[in-house]
């Protein structure tokens, strides 16, 4: 029997076959979930070209965090194509090119904001349109790069995540009492899409594989992907608020 | 069975077409995809993925970006279809 047999998962975020949400998504589904996947505007027909990679084709629903009125059709949506949801992945980040890659300084406000309200306010807005389709035991899964540390060119992204990692925090506690659990996955850095729209991504790259005791492969999405199922399955049934380090073990090296 | 640059060239121009809405005979090998054909990094993504599943090869992204003519990308399908 697979890890998430019998799971019906929501899972954000896959726009190409290298992004860590089709990974999720494809482990997923080897894994017995059923899966249903979001994108929006433009991404949505190469969201539903790259689904056809999947094992199984999957449905795509239309879900732009930002917008108030998908958000409030989102539970609907989900419904055509399953009667719950045992577990949501978020996969979503996004900051204009004017506040990454060396321009923290110059960063503004209206840029700022929307870096913070597309990556961070957006796992409140995703977990609050999912939970009428979530019941006790289900879980919400979302990726972070560590926002302990100021990182080269990551900039205000990096505060973002700093915020989304608290608003992680929050939702394990509101969410608790209804028995869904919110955790992320911290993971190394990983050449997709997303990390390459970053100008300058090569210097966060640095040297990651050499500090790494695991070693790391920047080219490689499945630890992570593995991570992200184990914290959607019944394994981790007492843990929430928590943030699993999937970084060939970087974050607990001083040098 | 391998297709030939003039089938490539076809069905990339169809692809394109559907895509950017610009009719199938404004694709031509000497037109660049952005410069000519206004196409922006999303639409350049879906029409690769979509290239990649009509004549069955793999183009990966650190290709894409020497991929900047019609004709460069015809010429990198026929050659990994061998």
């Amino acid at each position: 029997m697979g890890l998430l047999e019998g799971k019906k998962l929501l899972v954000t975020g896959v726009l190409t076959d290298g992004s860590i949400a089709f990974h999720v998504a494809r482990l997923a589904q080897e894994q017995g979930a059923e899966v249903v996947l979001t994108s929006f505007g433009r991404q949505m027909r190469l969201t539903q070209v790259i689904s056809r990679r999947l094992p199984k084709e999957a449905p795509v629903v239309e879900l732009d965090v930002t917008d108030a009125e998908h958000l409030e059709a989102l539970a609907g949506r989900v419904r055509e194509h399953v009667d719950s949801l045992d577990g949501v992945v978020h996969s979503i980040g996004f900051a204009p090119q004017s506040v990454m890659g060396g321009n923290f300084l110059a960063g503004q406000w209206p840029d700022v904001a929307t870096a913070l309200e597309v990556s961070a306010y957006s796992l409140k807005s995703l977990a609050v349109a999912a939970k009428p389709l979530l019941g006790r035991g289900s879980s919400i899964v979302g990726l972070t790069f560590d926002a302990r540390y100021a990182w080269p060119v990551y900039d205000w992204m990096g505060v973002a995540k700093a915020a989304f990692e608290a608003t992680s925090r929050y939702l394990a506690r509101d969410l608790g009492p209804d028995g869904i659990r919110c955790n992320l996955v911290s993971a190394g850095p990983i050449r997709t899409t997303a990390a390459k729209s970053i100008p300058g991504f090569e210097a966060m790259e640095g040297g990651w594989p050499d500090r790494a005791p695991l070693g790391w492969d920047v080219s490689d999405p499945e630890p992570t992907a593995r991570a992200v199922a184990a914290l959607l399955s019944d394994w981790f049934p007492a843990t929430t608020g928590e943030i699993v380090h999937v970084d060939g073990g970087v974050h607990a090296m001083g040098l | 069975m391998a297709y030939t640059e003039s089938e490539i060239l076809e069905g990339l121009a169809e692809i394109v077409s559907e895509e950017t809405g610009l009719p199938a005979d404004s694709v031509q090998l000497d037109k660049s995809f952005t410069d000519d054909l206004d196409i922006d990094s999303l639409s350049m993504m879906t029409i690769v993925t979509l290239a990649e599943e009509k004549f069955s090869v793999r183009i990966p992204d650190d290709e894409v970006k020497n991929l900047a003519t019609v004709g460069d990308a015809v010429s990198f399908i026929a050659g990994a279809q061998a």
